[in-house]
């Protein structure tokens, strides 16, 4: 195997929830912290789409900020193409250009005063890749590769619908010529007859770009059209890693089990689904030992203390105790 | 065939704005039978919650019911005056609306918020309403429910909150829920405990539910027939099964393509060129002309009915009207 493009190892990121310092004196209480992420660990081969899965406060927006430099991660390291990333000292220049980031609102994203033209060539005019014609030209063409008019650079973002600014949105992050970009929740409010557009889209440009994309969803079966393969996180945790299609026919972690099953689908099984028990605890204080275990079917008195190391599965790696049983030593 | 609980007809609902009047509905027609589950789907700005807000009587002005009737088994209930309206809603129409924060007073506990809704519709002692309450939420899922309904809403998760909305719409035992997007607010697993809960207690009590989605999966396994809405129309009705396999209307056909699913092999989705009109530039004839890669001449003129081509089913397409398509041969 080549080197992977991305790498990340041991991330983990805390936020201090703490109330004042005077309320922590009379009320007697410690520093909180809420653990977005604990020990995160993948890799992401050059040309793939690495998808991440997770209900919300799962971190997987967190780990998309940390990844692309909007957040400095707690712990762990970043490696970008064998070059590890000094986190304290923020991203360099020459590497930031090669990673972008498309993110889940459409309105929020674009500048609203801005033409769709300088929104577009602003990443080229910071890395100072064009002169300023050139930059012009090149966001007439951009647009034209992700399906709009050139024409449309002088009109500003309030004369599109959604599905039109996610496709700006991607001509922007485009255009620094990235090999890497990150999508967080990239068609979640848009609607679905627009979301095949924007994902079919998508992968029409990582075909022509040999683009590497690290896709952040909640939905299922985005993240299955889309992905080659998948890490499921729970309460900041990576559960499991698998390959793409695999992960939906032979699930091996529970939590991934209960997540397939709950989820409903067009497929009209007729099944009867085993309704989920039980919601995800606070994550301030999560339950100890494995953070699956209070809602799991296979619980054992081990997963009550030790947290699960990641382990192989014949389809990628879990982190779950009952797996040792199974899975030959 | 027994009578329909709710009956819709030709129901136009418009907003006018300074630049025109806005039709947000547009002769929208349907039923549902009692104790049946309808679904009503469609993308955004299509009408579906629009469609919900005029059944219960709930357009805020200026919009208004501009034409057509609703009837509750019967009875005509959208020109009724606002007092006799508030005696229906919530004792014989029961909602559960997207958000269980919005839905719920932050300042009263349950207990008190369930107490007087039941005491509002149902004639008993407070002792009597509190007793109705607990069994309710108990139903409802929400463990040791005699303790926690002297919580307030914020005591409660997401999930538990969605669960207490659904006790305070049931408690009056009503006819029909209208439920506009109960789920979408929540995370799947909790989802689907949701729709569980909702779907099996209506079906203990009898009662009929309009449920409004745009997630199709939720409808695909929560409804007896579907009701596709696009541009303020109708588009399709039928049984959600044959609906989703093999839809009448191009649009649906192009809908559900559209859906990546869990157990698909193809490596594209389906994907309908363009985006659904706004409703100030709906183009002649069929509002969806735009978009269908089989309109042809009648399509372009004249606004196509709900025909049925099979019993039990209806399409607005002029596709399934022999005398167009015979007029016209395409391909």
């Amino acid at each position: 195997m080549t080197e992977p493009l991305l790498k990340i190892e041991g991330l983990t990121r805390r936020f201090d929830v703490s109330k004042p310092w005077l309320n922590r004196v009379i009320e007697r209480e410690e520093k909180q912290f809420l653990t977005a992420n604990a020990d995160v660990s993948f890799e992401i081969a050059r040309g793939e789409t690495f998808a991440l899965v997770g209900e919300s406060g799962s971190g997987k927006s967190t780990i998309a900020k940390m990844v692309v430099g909007l957040l400095p991660p707690s712990g762990g390291t970043i490696t970008f193409d064998g070059q590890k990333i000094d986190t304290s000292a923020g991203i360099p220049r020459a590497l930031r250009r090669r990673f972008q980031m498309i993110f889940q609102d459409p309105f929020a994203s674009l500048n609203p005063r801005w033409r769709v033209g300088e929104i577009i060539a602003e990443p080229i005019r910071t890395f100072g890749l064009m002169n300023a014609t050139d930059a012009r030209k090149e966001a007439g063409r951009l647009l034209e590769v992700v399906g709009l008019s050139a024409g449309d650079v002088n009109k500003f973002p309030h004369e599109f619908s959604g599905g039109q600014r996610q496709r700006i949105a991607i001509a922007r992050a485009l255009s620094s010529k990235p090999e890497f970009i990150v999508c967080d929740e990239p068609t979640s409010a848009l609607d679905v007859s627009v979301q095949a557009q924007i994902l079919n889209l998508m992968r029409d440009l990582q075909d022509e770009f040999g683009l590497t994309y690290l896709l952040i969803s909640h939905d299922l079966s985005v993240v299955r059209h889309m992905a080659n393969r998948i890490g499921v996180l729970y309460l900041g945790r990576l559960v499991e890693v698998a390959q793409g299609k695999k992960l939906f026919t032979d699930p091996q972690h529970p939590y991934t089990r209960m997540l397939l099953d709950a989820v409903p689908d067009l497929a009209l099984s007729g099944r009867r689904r085993r309704p989920v028990e039980g919601e995800i605890p606070n994550p301030i204080s999560p339950p100890p030992g494995c953070a699956f275990h209070p809602r799991c079917p296979l619980v054992h008195d081990r997963c009550r203390h030790e947290v699960p190391l990641p382990q192989p599965t014949p389809i990628g790696q879990a982190a779950c105790h009952a797996l040792d049983k199974v899975a030959p030593a | 065939m027994a009578d329909p609980l709710l009956s819709v007809r030709d129901l136009v609902v418009e907003f006018p704005t300074r630049r025109g009047t806005l039709r947000a509905l547009d002769r929208v027609s349907f039923d549902i039978m009692p104790g049946e589950v309808l679904g009503m789907v469609g993308e955004s700005g299509a009408g579906k919650s629009i469609t919900g807000s005029a059944i219960i009587g709930l357009i805020e002005p200026p919009g208004r019911i501009a034409g057509g009737e609703i009837r509750l088994k019967g009875e005509r209930i959208d020109n009724l005056r606002p007092d006799a309206l508030r005696k229906i809603r919530g004792k014989r129409i029961g909602m559960v609306f997207q958000d269980p924060l919005t839905s719920l007073n932050p300042l009263y506990t349950v207990a008190q918020q369930l107490i007087e809704t039941i005491r509002t519709h149902i004639d008993c002692s407070e002792a009597e309403a509190r007793k109705r309450a607990v069994a309710l939420l108990d139903r409802v899922g929400i463990p040791a429910a005699e303790r926690r309904i002297d919580d307030y809403p914020h005591h409660f998760s997401g999930g538990m909150r969605q669960r207490v909305v659904i006790a305070l719409a049931l408690c009056a035992e009503p006819e029909l829920v209208i439920a506009d997007e109960p789920t979408t607010a929540l995370d799947v697993s909790v989802q689907s405990q949701i729709i569980e809960v909702l779907k099996d207690i209506c079906a203990e009590r009898g009662a009929a539910v309009m449920l409004i989605t745009h997630d199709m999966g939720v409808i695909a396994e929560t409804a007896d027939r579907v009701a596709v809405l696009y541009a303020g129309r109708m588009a399709e009705i039928g049984p959600v099964r044959e609906v989703i396999t093999e839809a009448l209307h191009p649009y649906t056909q192009g809908l559900m393509g559209s859906i990546p699913t869990l157990t698909q092999e193809s490596d594209r989705l389906v994907q309908i060129p363009g985006s659904m009109p706004r409703l100030n530039a709906i183009p002649q004839g069929c509002a969806f002309n735009p978009r269908c890669d089989r309109a042809f001449a009648p399509c372009f003129t004249e606004r196509p009915e709900l025909l049925s081509p099979e019993p039990g089913r209806l399409a607005a397409c002029w596709l399934h009207d022999p005398a167009k398509t015979q007029e016209v041969p395409h391909d």
